[in-house]
């Protein structure tokens, strides 16, 4: 059984062809790790997944809502950890107000940054941004889960933490895609490992 | 090459000005915007002036030997120009007051009018002297003898002082029925009814002032010699051709011409005085009170409630206008950013013609302009104009802070599902606030003394009151001084409370 299902997908921006002909498969509880140097496409093809940038040709077939976990985190800086969390369930889902503001305590909590509820985005360091973020994405509940570029404000010690915390969010279900230029911690995390060259990729587990 | 030629044609251009030196000038100040029969451009050639007060003038060049120049003064500041020496003598329809007398030389009078209570037509029995006007709004010209007639009237009948910076819109605002009377000279008033339809001189004189020419406060040897000449013109009858060619000859005239023949002293009649509504047959005397000289504390303590009140309008009126501003520009901003381009392109449209015109003028388009379609009370119009006009200037803030955010946030709310609107609401207009907010701030500030143009359009808040007071004692320093205080009092405190919200979110 597949939950997502790339097929030749082609993405230009700005004239130039930057990822073509890319086609994959996931099935629940899997994480496969797209892997390859920066610029090869990996961001590109995650975007493209998410809905965020045009596909050319080619068709993605996923279940929505889809999470996304950015290099960046990019929590919204006007408002608590907390409220980052619950914000879409409350406002897209139209959750009950108190209720989502209970599971995105427990959300928090489970990820090791129950303390940090109430800290501003600005306040909190790398690892727990990462983690905030990864609750907030899980809080709409999907069942693909994309990551790009996870380890890269982490820590050498912080990896191990986090492939653990994968492979747990896998069990429940989830398919995770990872999109990292990290070897080893695709290694340590992935079931599937996609190379990403020059804009294909070629299952290289 | 070329910077000698340029410069040989700026001498070319500076010759004529320079070249008649045969005789010595004397520089006469005025204000043509004041108009016939005073001083008004020559219709025939507007680079020359003509009226009574320019054949004056003459009269005075000629009998001191001299070629008369016009010098184009305001006639709110004439005075300060007289005291710095702008001028040699001002002459416009000056009127003699104590105050003028305190501070500047001033010849003897050359001309006698009576203060002219004008009303609408259908309202002539009804509005027959100032004590009929309770509660009711009357117009005049501010810094003038009937503005201080009025702001008698406030305390003894509860009229309402409206005042206007010209002589022509308190007739038309009259026909309109934005006030219910106006009081001004009677060559202004008799020109106000000959012009608009509907209205009405009433025949009681309210007061008997008087035209004089001021000069420098040294100046007191040219004031006299300037006196003889007068004095000359009134036995020789030159005074009264000039005035019978400008139609503004009466009988009031022979009798001041013997009083001044009479009287050798400077000043042979008294400043002012207001009539006792007694008749006509006492105009003229100067058996009625005259005006006494304010002395510059007491007139300080006077003024500082009026001052104060008027520091409330100013507050008010910004502060309203300002909400109008974000309300506005907030709409503005997010139309030109999510909105069609039809309608991108009328709010750019409206952003640009409302930065790219003064306020002054889009204040007059909005009272006077439109008054033939709407009319919008003083108020009102005052606070649409800054408020528009601010609109287009914070519109272009709120733009420039939503475009400021970061593009992650927005691309990272889209992922989960929010809707543009929502992102918007939830996210990015908070995060443009406080982008906003020390611009904002500063714009507050500035609309709070922009504030002070809507005096145009007869709204008195301090600047204007300010004018009026220094208008009274004759001097801008101490006014000045209080005004400033004020403005600073409204604005620091200002200042310190965008400081601690932006501390606060830097802290939070």
């Amino acid at each position: 059984m597949t939950v997502l299902d790339v097929r030749s997908l082609e993405v230009r921006r700005g004239g130039r062809t930057i990822v073509a002909g890319v086609s994959f498969a996931a099935s629940p509880g899997e994480i496969v790790a797209l892997m390859g140097a920066s610029g090869a496409g990996k961001s590109t093809i995650l975007r493209a997944i998410a809905g965020l940038d045009p596909i050319v040709s080619g068709t993605v077939a996923i279940p929505r809502p889809v999470g996304m976990v950015f290099q960046f985190h990019h929590l919204f800086a006007n408002m608590s950890a907390h409220k980052n969390v619950w914000l879409a369930p409350v406002h897209v889902f139209k959750r009950p107000r108190v209720e989502a503001e209970e599971r995105a305590r427990e959300l928090l909590a489970s990820l090791g940054v129950g303390d940090r509820a109430s800290a501003m985005p600005h306040e909190l360091s790398g690892g727990e941004a990462q983690r905030v973020a990864i609750a907030r994405a899980l809080a709409i509940e999907p069942r693909v889960l994309l990551m790009d570029e996870p380890t890269a404000s982490l820590d050498p010690g912080r990896r191990g933490d986090l492939a653990t915390t994968l492979r747990s969010l896998a069990r429940d279900g989830r398919t995770i895609v990872v999109a990292t230029h990290d070897a080893e911690f695709a290694r340590a995390c992935a079931h599937r490992v996609l190379a990403v060259e020059a804009g294909r990729v070629r299952d290289v587990s | 090459m070329t910077v000698r030629l340029a410069a040989l044609a700026c001498l070319a251009l500076l010759a004529p000005s320079a070249a008649p030196a045969q005789s010595p000038e004397l520089r006469w100040g005025g204000d043509a915007e004041g108009g016939a029969p005073y001083v008004e451009a020559d219709p025939a050639d507007p680079s020359r002036v003509v009226g009574f007060d320019v054949e004056v003038a003459q009269l005075l060049a000629a009998g001191l030997g001299r070629t008369p120049r016009f010098v184009q003064v305001g006639f709110t500041s004439i005075d300060a120009a007289a005291t710095r020496g702008d001028f040699d003598v001002g002459l416009s329809g000056i009127e003699d007051s104590p105050a003028r007398r305190a501070r500047l030389a001033v010849t003897i009078p050359y001309y006698e009018f009576r203060e002219v209570l004008t009303v609408r037509a259908s309202d002539a029995d009804k509005y027959r002297s100032l004590g009929d006007l309770r509660g009711r709004r009357v117009a005049t010209l501010g810094a003038t003898l009937a503005y201080d007639l009025l702001a008698d009237a406030q305390a003894r009948d509860g009229i309402i002082p409206v005042t206007y910076e010209d002589d022509v819109h308190p007739y038309s605002d009259l026909v309109l029925g934005r006030v219910d009377a106006v009081v001004l000279d009677a060559i202004l008033a008799q020109r106000g009814v000959r012009r608009n339809a509907g209205l009405t001189n009433q025949a009681t004189p309210l007061a008997v002032g008087h035209y004089v020419g001021i000069l420098a406060p040294g100046a007191a040897a040219m004031r006299d010699r300037m006196n003889v000449i007068l004095r000359d013109a009134m036995r020789d009858g030159r005074l009264e051709a000039i005035l019978e060619r400008w139609d503004v000859w009466n009988e009031d005239q022979p009798r001041l011409y013997a009083r001044v023949l009479t009287d050798a002293s400077p000043y042979p009649v008294a400043a002012s005085s207001l009539s006792s509504e007694a008749g006509p047959s006492s105009s003229g005397t100067d058996a009625a009170r005259s005006l006494s000289a304010p002395r510059t504390l007491d007139a300080a303590r006077r003024y500082l409630p009026a001052l104060l009140r008027a520091a409330v309008i100013t507050v008010v009126l910004s502060c309203l206008s300002m909400a109008l501003a974000i309300a506005a520009g907030a709409l503005i901003a997010s139309g030109r950013i999510y909105g069609a381009a039809p309608l991108r392109i009328a709010l750019t449209g409206y952003v640009e013609i409302i930065r790219g015109t003064p306020l002054l003028l889009q204040l007059f388009v909005l009272y006077f302009g439109l008054a033939a379609f709407i009319q919008l009370p003083a108020f009102v119009a005052a606070l649409l104009g800054l408020g528009l006009n601010y609109a287009a200037y914070e519109s272009e803030i709120y733009r420039g802070a939503l475009e400021a955010v970061a593009p992650g946030q927005l691309e990272s709310a889209r992922t989960l599902g929010l809707t543009e609107r929502q992102i918007l609401v939830l996210v990015r207009a908070p995060q443009a606030f406080r982008l906003a907010l020390a611009p904002m701030t500063n714009d507050f500030v500035a609309l709070l003394k922009d504030s002070s143009l809507v005096s145009v359009i007869t709204v008195v808040e301090l600047t204007k009151e300010t004018s009026i007071f220094a208008a009274n004692i004759g001097s801008w320093v101490l006014p000045g001084l209080m005004c400033a205080a004020i403005y600073l009092a409204m604005s620091l405190p200002l200042a310190r409370v965008a400081r601690r919200i932006e501390r606060g979110w830097r802290q939070a």
